[in-house]
This record gives C-alpha cells, structure tokens and sequence, in this order.
C-alpha cells in the first residue's frame, strides 16, 4: 500500500470523490427547482396532490443534501490535501469563483434549513413557495461558480506566465474563459434533466406497483414533460460543447471519437473497438456527420489526434464515455417524446406496462450519463491538469499515505451510500403516500384508487 | 489597511464565527450521548435536535469558508498545510462526514440507535481536536520543507506538551461553549427540567476550561519564545476576555440573564481568539509563511474582498431570518411550531 505512487493514488482518490459526490451535487442543483414547481402548481391549482408531491421530494432530499454537504466538504479541502500544487500556483486564479461558490452554497443552505422547516408556518402558502426560490437560486449559482473553475482548467485565460507563476491576473477574464459559456449551459441543463427523468422513474415505478395512482400519473406527467423540455435542452448544450471542442480543445474531440487523421467531411463513429493498428473495427458510422457536429458543415475540417505530440494525448478508451453518453442522453429525449405524444393521442395508454419500465429505467441511466460525460470531460484534458499548464504528475502531493487515505475514503463512501439509500426506503416506506394524503386531505382520498 | 490584513482578519472572524457555532453543535453532540447513557436523554434531546436540525449546514459553511478563503488569500498555505495535513486533515473530513450524514439520517427517525448516538458524541470531541492541529502546526517546528518536500514530524507533534494543551482546550471550550449556549436556549425556552441539567454542565465545565487556557499557555511559551512574548503586548485582550468569562459565571452561577451570559462567553473567546491571533503575527506558518510575503496577487486579492463584501450583503439578511425563526421565535423555541 505504502510504495505506490502518489499521483496515482491522488488521482484515484479524487476520482471516488468526485464520482460519489456529482451523484449528490446533480441532485442538490436539480431537485429544489422540481420540488418549487410541483409547490407552485398545487398552489395555483389549490390541488393537494402536487403539495404532497413537493412535500415529499423535498423530504426525501434531506438526505441526499446531507451526503452532498459532506462529500462537497470533502472534495473542497482534498483539492489542497492531494494536489498542493496546483493550489498554490493556481490558487491565485481559481480561489475567486471557489469563494464566490461557498457564498452560493452558504445562501442554499440558510434557505434550505428555512424551507424544509416552514411548511406549515405561514397562512399564505405563497410565503413558503417564495422561500424555494433561493434554494433554487443558490444551487445554480453553485453549479455555475464550480463549473467556471473546471473550464479554466480546460481553457486557461486571463493571465501572462512569469518567473514566479501566474502575473497580471484578470479574475473576470479567467473566470468567463471560452469553456464558460458551454460547460455552464451543459451541466445545468443535464442536471435538471436527471433529476426530472429520476423523479418519473419513482413515479413510474409508484404506478407499476399500483399504488395511488393518481397521485403518481400527475408526478409522471410533470416529470415526464419537465424531462423531455430539459432533453431538448441538454441535446442544444451537448451541440454548442462538441463545437466550442472543435475549436479550443481538439484533442478531447478527436479522442473521443478516434478521429487520428485531420480531414474535411469526418465521419462521426459509435461504440467499435480498435485493432492492433488503431484502426476503429466493428463500429456504427455516419459519414460526414462529426464535421458537421463541429462545424455545422459537412465539409469542415477537423483536427486529428495526429497533430498532438503522443504524450499529450488523452487515452483513448474515452471514446465509450462519449458514446455511452451521447446515447443515454437521447434515449431520454425518445422516451419523453414517445410518452407525451402517446398521451395526446386519446386511443393509447400512456401508462402502459412497457412505457412504464422504459420510464423505470431512464432514471438510473439519466445518472449514468452524467458520470460517463464528467469522466469522458476529466479524462479527456489528460495528461492535463491545468492544459498547456501544468500536468498532474507535477500538481499531486508527495505524501506517502495517499494509499491508506484512498481505503478510508473509499469505505466511508461505501458506508455512505448503503446506509443512505437504506435510510431514504424507510422514509417512504412507513410512509406511504396513501397514508399520508388521508391523513392531510381527508376530503379527496375517495375516488382517488380509481 | 492594505488588502492581506483585511484577508487576514475576514478568515479570523469566520474561523472565530466557526469556532462558536461549531462549539454549540459538537458540544450538544457529546451531551445528547451523555444524556442518553445517563438516562436523561428526554429532558434535553427534544431541545438539542429543535434547535441543530435546520442549522447545522450552516455551521458546515463556515468551515468551507475558511478554508477555502486561506488557500485563496494565501496559496503557499496549501502547499505546506496541503501535504502536511493530509491524514488528520483526512481523518477530520471523515468525522465531519459521519457527523453530518448520519445527523440528516437519524432525523428520519430511525430509532435513535446506541452507535449512532456514540458516534454522534465521539465525533463530537474527535473533530475539534483533529482540526486544532492546524493550529498547533502553524507555531512551527512540525512541517519541514526539504529539497522541496513537505514533511510532518509526526514524533515531534504527538510528544509536544504544547499539541496535547491545545487539544485539551479544544475539547474543553467545546463542552463550556456549547453547555452556556444550551442553558440560554433552554431558558428561552422555558424548559426548567431541562435549563437545570444544562445550567449544571456550564458550570462544572468553566474551570476545566480556564485551566486549559493557561496551560496552553504555558506550553505555548515553551514552544514558541516570540509568540509568547508577543502576547504580552496584548495582555490587555487577555484580560477582557477573562473578565467577560467571569461576568458569565457571576449570570449563570446567579440564574439569571442567560442570553447575556453566552454573549459575554462569546466575547471570552473573541478576545482570547483575537488576542492569540493578533500575537500570531505576522506569521501563518512559522516560518515559512507570512502574511506580506506569501499573499495572492493583489488583483486577486482585491476581487476576493469585493466579493466578500457583496457576499455579506447576501448572508447577513438571510442569517437574521434564520435567527428569527429557529433562535428568537419563543414558539418555536418551545416547540409549538
């Protein structure tokens, strides 16, 4: 344990962190927005039904804001522990936005403590719902500050290179640097996308075991709609990344999609493998299409991995990540589409049996692909910390003990997420909706089994 | 005042806001265990979970807050914090996350289970002493650099009567902070069953208290001859913050006026905090960093305290609604909201 290398270990460790807390993080950006909508409908609707649906996501939300609190403090203070570094050359660039991203989060949490506390204090409902949307608020600005410090990584502006480091920093310029404007749009859209596609699976999954269906058609309905609008959006964010890559960052482009040669009109590959000459084999083409995707040309030329030194190259098993998420992300838009168009048309059943699992399964799936997309990021800017910068093997820490602190943090994420997820089916399980809405409504429980 | 002193004193005042919030929550901690082994756990753990249930992510952001504003004001902090600390720095980010987790997870009513209680109170007094090291370190003659690696002398840190001093006045403060803080809420509260209980554990816990305080200091003496001489000049702090340590002794011993009471602790440890501060100066790592020398940019560093002021903008507000409705709202202090 103790003679491996600390770079390894470093980058591992953070890898399990990372990989355990953006679980957590999606959910923290995403859920309050759902949880206000759902308040704001049962308010103006004066339907109890969407009450008791904010009333119980927000609930179950605690516990997943705990691990991502945790997990979040975590990452914060390991960025320091295990790559002394890169702090202390980049933290005279990176340490505003990670400031102004604290502020962020210290502004969730006041209201969220406020919100979860206050259901019933206020005469006016209203009251309540306005305490969501600084949650909301503070998420995405989280969100937004974090992810500018990760796109400077990809794309450092806003600085000269001295002797010492950093000189004649421009904090704003390094902040709004071109990965920017894309990486924001990404991780917002997708994230409100997998939140929207994890509640329609709790309610799908709610229907499939026949439990009050009412309440669970009007959650699958939302959710549904809320996932295929989030869809939409995701698919133009995931366009505008592909060509900001085209452009800035090349190399994560072309690795990802085994792109060695530059060429006009490239093809854009799915899945395959590559043989002993790093030829693609067995692999699903569409001629012309990655100029397209980068340029919105089919003629556009697109820079191969060719042009790279070797050693500046990402691995190139990303090629999975990005096709596993480029999928994934436009099954949930087939399956919302379906679903909603399933439910105008009066002669089918939305809510039949195979509509229902497809929905089961798009939530865990939604996840996924929000961690192929981070790996397929991360991995892509290898060898990379700061690109063009500084590589990892000169930003990890020295420290002989990263190994041992990679199987405590590894266990207590284990012991995390086991006894979260055990703790969140107890929640509902003595507690089931039905219960609950007799107990809260009492005049609407008949006709509800209907 | 040029913008590292302004940095400097920011991350002060949130270390010191940490330090009181902190108290109350890891103190509370080791007494809703301690109640619970004593069988009394009914007289105060209704009061303890009202008042920590919608605050305790709050207290968590304090710490982030400090933390990440020293590796923004001063980045050298973390190359040499950042290697030396990685196992207890690890081990405290551990024990912040069995502590803040399980504490959302047994708000859902699992039954209140002997282990989790245990760990809610062990890890109570575990994390201040964990995190005092970095205290402990930045008086220098722990972490050496050598041919550009960072070390830390664990021998040296864990036979020095100076580290052992300051963890034993960590753990104290916490108990003292923590029991003044709960006998005022209880007293709000009008809790009398559960004001007695917790008025008794204030009072057994301030001379432990200030014996570790001069201890410390002593030991400090020992380790570090300019600090020491250096806290001289301001005896004068050191002298206000006993002086308000025994108006809150004369309130509580006398039962009345609580609320002033745990101002009067809180203005205890603001001058003793700031005094051993201020005395610190100018280094934050003996020696290797100071507060002239190893600051960020200025640019950065100017950009840093606007956003701190628009951020305060921001938090006070939000953190006097908190107040009203957990803290000074008399319903929901007596638990009819």
């Amino acid at each position: 344990m103790m003679d491996l290398d600390p770079v390894l270990m470093s980058r591992l460790l953070t890898t399990i962190t990372l990989v355990f807390h953006i679980i957590f993080a999606t959910l923290g950006v995403g859920v309050p927005l759902m949880i206000s909508i759902a308040e704001f409908i049962g308010i103006k609707k004066k339907d109890p039904h969407y009450i008791m649906l904010a009333r119980r996501w927000a609930r179950g939300f605690v516990i997943p804001v705990a691990i991502g609190v945790v997990t979040g403090t975590a990452i914060g203070l390991q960025l320091s522990l295990l790559w002394p570094e890169f702090m202390q050359a980049g933290g005279h660039v990176i340490s505003l936005p990670l400031f102004m991203e604290v502020f962020a989060f210290f502004f969730e949490a006041i209201f969220l403590g406020i919100y979860m506390y206050t259901w019933d204090r206020f005469k006016n409902q209203m009251m309540h719902w306005w305490l969501s949307l600084p949650i909301i608020i503070g998420g995405a600005l989280s969100a937004f500050f974090i992810t500018t410090v990760n796109a400077f990584m990809n794309t450092p502006e806003g600085f000269k290179m001295g002797s010492d480091g950093f000189e004649a920093i421009n904090p704003l310029e390094t902040m709004f640097n071109p990965a920017t404007p894309t990486k924001v749009f990404h991780v917002l859209a997708s994230a409100y996308l997998t939140v929207a596609a994890i509640l329609a699976a709790i309610a799908a999954f709610g229907l499939l075991r026949k439990k009050t269906k009412t309440y669970h058609k009007k959650a699958l309905k939302l959710t549904v709609t809320l996932t295929f609008i989030f869809a939409i959006f995701t698919a133009i964010a995931g366009d505008l990344s592909a060509k900001f890559l085209a452009e800035y960052q090349p190399e994560k482009l072309a690795a990802a999609e085994w792109h060695f040669e530059t060429e006009k009109n490239a093809d854009l590959i799915l899945f395959g493998w590559l043989n002993e000459d790093n030829e693609p084999e067995g692999v699903i083409r569409f001629p012309g299409l990655l100029s397209f995707l980068a340029f919105n040309d089919f003629n556009g030329e697109v820079i191969g991995l060719e042009e790279f030194p070797e050693e500046e190259r990402p691995p190139l098993w990303i090629h999975y990540m990005f096709d596993l998420m480029v999928v994934i992300g436009f099954f949930l838009l087939g399956i919302s589409f379906l679903y909603l168009l399933l439910s105008k048309l009066k002669r089918w059943n939305e809510n039949n049996k195979w509509m229902l699992w497809m929905l089961v399964l798009s939530g865990p799936l939604a996840m996924l692909a929000i961690e192929f997309g981070w790996i397929y990021a991360e991995e892509g800017r290898q060898p990379w910390i700061l690109r063009g910068y500084m590589t990892v093997e000169d930003a990890a820490t020295t420290s002989p003990y990263v190994g041992w602190m990679f199987v405590l943090f590894l266990l207590l994420y284990i012991g995390l997420g086991v006894f979260g997820a055990v703790v969140l089916r107890k929640v509902f399980k003595n507690n089931p909706v039905e219960e609950e809405l007799e107990k809260k409504y009492p005049t609407i429980e008949k006709g509800d089994q209907s | 005042m040029s913008y590292e002193i302004i940095g400097i004193t920011v991350l002060w005042l949130f270390l010191y806001g940490y330090l009181i919030v902190a108290s109350v929550d890891f103190g509370a901690g080791f007494y809703a265990y301690y109640a619970k082994v004593t069988k009394k756990d009914h007289i105060i753990n209704q009061l303890i979970s009202r008042y920590l249930s919608p605050v305790w992510e709050v207290t968590n952001v304090f710490f982030v807050f400090f933390f990440v504003g020293i590796v923004g004001f001063f980045p050298d902090s973390a190359y040499y914090y950042g290697t030396a600390l990685l196992v207890p720095g690890s081990i405290a980010i551990i024990l912040l996350a069995i502590r803040g987790s399980f504490y959302a997870f047994e708000n859902y009513g699992s039954k209140k289970s002997n282990l989790y209680m245990f760990l809610y109170g062990a890890t109570g007094l575990l994390i201040p002493a964990s995190l005092s090291i970095a205290l402990t370190l930045s008086e220098g003659g722990f972490i050496f650099e050598e041919n550009g690696k960072v070390s830390l002398d664990y021998f040296a840190l864990f036979t020095s009567p100076y580290s052992w001093s300051v963890v034993f006045l960590a753990i104290v403060s916490v108990l003292f902070i923590s029991a003044s803080f709960l006998t005022f809420y209880a007293a709000r509260a009008n809790d009398l069953e559960a004001l007695k209980l917790v008025r008794k554990y204030a009072l057994f816990w301030a001379t432990p208290t200030i014996i570790a305080a001069l201890t410390t200091f002593i030991a400090l003496g020992q380790h570090n001859e300019r600090h020491y001489q250096n806290m001289f000049d301001y005896w004068w702090m050191f002298g206000l913050s006993v002086g308000f340590f025994m108006i809150a002794m004369w309130l509580i011993y006398e039962g009345k006026r609580y609320g002033l009471a745990f101002i009067s602790v809180m203005l205890q440890f603001f001058f003793a905090f700031f005094g051993y501060g201020v005395s610190h100066f100018p280094y934050i790592l003996d020696p290797y960093i100071t507060v002239y020398e190893n600051a960020t940019h200025e640019s950065t560093g100017i950009a840093l305290i606007i956003v701190f002021i628009a951020g305060l903008f921001l938090l006070v507000p939000s953190l006097i609604l908190l107040m009203r409705l957990f803290l000074f709202d008399a319903d929901y202090v007596k638990g009819k909201k």
